[in-house]
């Protein structure tokens, strides 16, 4: 009987949890109406979240595009077949990878920190200074950050995109046993592609970035208990976030197919 | 618009966006409303008036364990209030109540004759506004003394940009700080973080003032100079203070009355003097602890 009333409270406690999110989602669009006026902090954290991790997130897409072509291309040579790089290489980044990987780094980079800073307000009594000041700590913290990842995170992926399949093309004309030259490798990838694919990619980060900011903020938000608090929120927002991108990226590229 | 020069300093954030800082400002201020040019601010921006506090048979519990227990309190306009006790008794739980960052379970806080909690009737006859002063002082550590004091004038455009830069001056040369404004707030001192702190807090124009031990890690030197600017706020601008200390000297040197509060009740309300005279004993072993053995004149 102990046994089943644990589990109980653990649904009851998830179930709060995901209501808990979903009102604070709905508070933060319903603050999209005062988006103008915050431009300011909007393009503050644009600058921090897309600027910021956008060389370690080209580093990454440039080996994660390098290590795909030597991996495949090498395999394809054994079968004649090495000409399908550049379609492989094209597809997977665009429709996986790309947003998969940054997303992921978005995460680890930006959530986390996200969630630090609002668990630092929380513990330290500033979000309960914003509300005696009457300043809703949702508009003034959790919007700007919403939309800055809404937007930066899928052109944080363009470039992941871009400088993946790049990637594995340098590696491709360079391997020798690969051997397949740019020109080749170029035309195969955008005889695979369409743009329909690349907007499902981009949307699928668009949809991951949202993610990401609402985890951070909803995690920051329920922070308590001091320094310990904060540590404990940084590492939750990161396993919640990376959980919720994996589901969602399930959900959405089944149908999106 | 204003030149572009003085846009770099307007926005809370265009500092640590330059050189697009003044671009972005540009851009912002582009949606805002003409206010933001204006000298003028907002009617009823001007003056305070103290306001009455009553509070009715509050209780509030957490789980089993009863915190506030049929708290009855009446502050009168204009008043410095001071509820003293030990710490863990419920007074700065009582504080939160009174600025609606907590909610009792029953019993009510009226202000000026309207129920906190009831938000029409409060948004409908809106005649005052409220301030907290937070124990740990509660900056913004992302903004400079400047942008924390002009935060709630600029979020809420009450004032023209030139009028707010004036009132950050006037506010912190009240409390001692005078030309500190582009200082982080992360290069104060806990003392000087307090004084900011108030200064924020009657950058509102507030006709309510509530601090939460004031004087909590603040050396007695400091805590006297706090006692000066609390004092001296007093015979300048006509508002009703409350604070909550367990620092019982700095409490009776302010005070017109003060209530002391252990575990959760209210055991007495009296001017100093009384409180000083009373022969409670709960009380009377307060004042004797914390005068370390020097009791209070007459007792």
């Amino acid at each position: 009987m102990r046994f089943f009333n644990i589990i109980i409270n653990k649904l009851l406690n998830v179930a709060q949890g995901l209501g808990e999110m979903l009102a604070l989602l709905c508070e933060t669009v319903y603050y999209f109406k005062e988006a103008p006026r915050n431009l300011n902090s909007i393009f503050r954290q644009m600058n921090l979240i897309g600027v910021g991790t956008l060389p370690i997130a080209m580093l990454v897409a440039l080996f994660v595009g390098m290590v795909l072509s030597v991996q495949t291309g090498t395999e394809l040579a054994l079968y004649g077949t090495q000409e399908a790089i550049g379609a492989i290489v094209g597809v997977s980044m665009v429709k996986e990878l790309g947003p998969v990987m940054t997303s992921l780094l978005v995460a680890g980079r930006i959530g986390s920190a996200m969630a630090a800073e609002v668990g630092a307000m929380e513990v330290y009594e500033e979000i309960d200074a914003l509300k005696t000041l009457e300043i809703s700590p949702v508009r003034y913290l959790a919007m700007p950050r919403l939309i800055a990842c809404l937007f930066t995170v899928p052109a944080l992926v363009a470039f992941s995109m871009v400088v993946g399949i790049l990637g594995g093309g340098i590696v491709a004309e360079v391997n020798p046993m690969i051997n397949v030259p740019f020109s080749v490798y170029y035309d195969n990838m955008i005889r695979a592609l369409s743009y329909q694919e690349i907007f499902k990619g981009l949307l699928k980060a668009m949809v991951f970035g949202g993610i990401i900011a609402h985890v951070g903020c909803y995690v920051g938000f329920k922070t308590s208990g001091g320094a310990r608090g904060i540590g404990e929120s940084t590492t939750q927002s990161v396993v919640l976030s990376f959980l919720l991108i994996m589901v969602a990226n399930y959900l959405l590229t089944r149908f999106m197919i | 618009m204003t030149s572009p020069d003085k846009n770099a300093k307007d926005g809370n954030f265009s500092s640590s966006l330059s050189p697009f800082g003044a671009f972005w400002t540009k851009l912002a201020h582009g949606f805002t409303p003409s206010i933001m040019d204006g000298e003028n601010c907002q009617i009823g921006y001007e003056g305070s008036d103290g306001v009455s506090i009553h509070i009715e048979n509050l209780n509030k519990s957490f789980g089993d364990h009863h915190v506030l227990k049929n708290i009855n309190l009446a502050i009168e306009p204009g008043e410095t209030f001071s509820i003293i006790g030990p710490s863990g008794t419920g007074k700065s739980l009582l504080l939160k109540h009174i600025v609606k960052l907590e909610q009792g379970d029953s019993g009510r806080i009226l202000i000026n004759g309207h129920d906190v909690n009831e938000t029409e009737a409060i948004n409908k006859n809106r005649s005052f506004r409220y301030s907290m002063v937070f124990q740990s002082s509660a900056l913004f550590n992302s903004l400079t003394v400047g942008e924390n004091i002009g935060l709630w004038l600029r979020e809420k455009r009450i004032c023209g940009e030139t009028r707010i830069r004036r009132i950050i001056q006037e506010k912190l040369s009240l409390v001692g700080l005078a030309g500190k404004e582009e200082l982080r707030t992360s290069e104060l001192s806990g003392g000087m973080r307090k004084r900011v702190a108030i200064a924020r807090s009657l950058a509102m124009n507030p006709d309510l003032i509530l601090y939460d031990e004031p004087t909590a890690e603040l050396d007695p030197v400091t805590s006297d100079e706090l006692a000066r600017v609390i004092m001296s706020l007093k015979e300048k601008v006509k508002l009703t203070t409350v604070i909550v200390s367990h620092d019982l000297n700095f409490a009776l040197y302010l005070s017109d009355r003060v209530a002391m509060m252990h575990d959760g009740e209210v055991i007495a309300i009296g001017t100093p003097d009384e409180i000083k005279k009373s022969q409670n004993p709960i009380v009377r072993n307060f004042i004797y602890t914390t005068t370390k053995g020097i009791q209070g004149e007459g007792a």
